[in-house]
């Protein structure tokens, strides 16, 4: 190594770089398992109950208004009651199964298995 | 307790210099100016740490350059390389979020995080933001996030307003986390602090946990500002490869 000039060595380095640095271009992420954020048994009850009450408020929310503006009070409020704790209850179902926080649905090879991923036992 | 010595009196709003444009009240209060030295610092921090830009970093560029990897790789790795022209945005909500955590940590200071109006904005911007992403990306395809496939049709009624529902509810459970987490540690602290004079002699114990609980607040302080950076992170992810 030592035997070349240094400039000759910092080309070769140069070059090394920029393939790795191409390789490293095309990464997209396989599994959102491994980025999920740290969880310990507390933070994780604590994201349940905010999940269940967000999803809830909005649903009141989303009812309160479409009321104001229809003038159906208070029929369309006790419906998004409702499927707003509906959402809740899905927003949990998603984060124990590891889903994540995505809204819709994920791939079909994660919603066929049956054993949980890892990320729903982690604690 | 006297008036004004209860632990809910570090988180009042002072108007330091009162100003009013009409009916707005844009007064510049305690909470503008920590944002304002969190800015301060934040840039001070980046632009001086790498002023010599040294091949073979100091220990403040070493720092500056962790904390710019760190988020890299965070992106990198939730993301993938579509996220890279997001960086800018999300290493600055990192770093605001973080070091103003951290300066809420000093005594006498004042946490703007724990107010939620200010972590909503922030997390209705990234709201807003990934969802603009999204809809200029897929176009109409977005709106299938809301009716996966395969569903019957009869079960659409129900099922749309229960996913928008769902999706409507993530700046809500982005903001009360970082909220509740820094108005509960910092509350707890002054709780604490409150019952070591209150016990004369015994006030050594609450003393000796509220040291510990200032380190676990530390630990919370940086915490909350990773889980508010890698959620969103995955919300752009979301955007970026929808399902």
């Amino acid at each position: 190594m030592s035997d070349r000039p240094p400039e000759r060595e910092l080309d070769s380095l140069e070059a090394r770089l920029r393939d790795a640095r191409s390789r490293a271009e095309d990464i997209v992420p396989e599994s959102k398992e491994k980025n999920q954020p740290p969880m310990s048994a507390l933070s994780l009850a604590f994201r349940v109950g905010v999940e269940l009450v967000s999803a809830l408020a909005i649903g009141v929310a989303i009812g309160w208004l479409l009321d104001q503006w229809l003038g159906t009070r208070p029929w369309l409020m006790l419906v998004f009651i409702f499927l707003g704790g509906a959402a809740g209850i899905l927003n949990v179902y998603r984060m124990a199964r590891g889903f994540g926080y995505a809204a819709g649905y994920q791939r079909e090879e994660n919603s066929g298995d049956d054993e949980p991923p890892d990320s729903g036992t982690r604690d | 307790m006297a008036a004004g010595q209860s632990p809910l009196a570090q988180f009042e709003i002072k108007r330091w210099v009162p100003i009013e444009i009409g009916d707005l009240d844009v007064s510049f209060t305690n909470s503008s100016t920590f944002m304002v030295l969190t800015v301060i610092a934040v840039s001070a921090f980046l632009i001086l740490g790498m002023r010599r830009n040294a091949l073979v970093p100091g220990r403040w560029q070493s720092m500056v350059e962790l904390s710019y990897i760190f988020i890299a790789n965070l992106i990198k790795d939730t993301v993938g390389s579509g996220g890279r022209p997001y960086f800018p945005f999300i290493f600055s909500v990192f770093m605001f979020i973080l070091v103003g955590n951290l300066f809420g940590m000093v005594p006498y200071s004042f946490t703007f995080t724990s107010h939620i109006i200010v972590t909503f904005a922030m997390a209705l911007v990234v709201f807003v933001g990934v969802t603009v992403i999204a809809i200029v990306k897929h176009k109409m395809r977005f709106f299938t996030l809301f009716m996966p496939p395969g569903v019957p049709m009869a079960m659409a009624p129900l099922l749309v307003p229960i996913e928008i529902i769902s999706y409507l509810s993530r700046p809500i459970s982005l903001s009360v986390r970082l909220f509740a987490n820094m108005l509960a540690g910092h509350t707890l602290l002054k709780v604490f602090a409150g019952f070591v004079i209150s016990l004369g002699m015994f006030g050594v114990f609450p003393l000796a946990f509220v040291v510990a609980l200032t380190g676990l607040e530390i630990v919370i302080a940086m915490l909350q500002a990773y889980v508010f950076t890698i959620l969103t992170c995955l919300y752009l992810n979301d955007a970026l490869h929808l399902h």
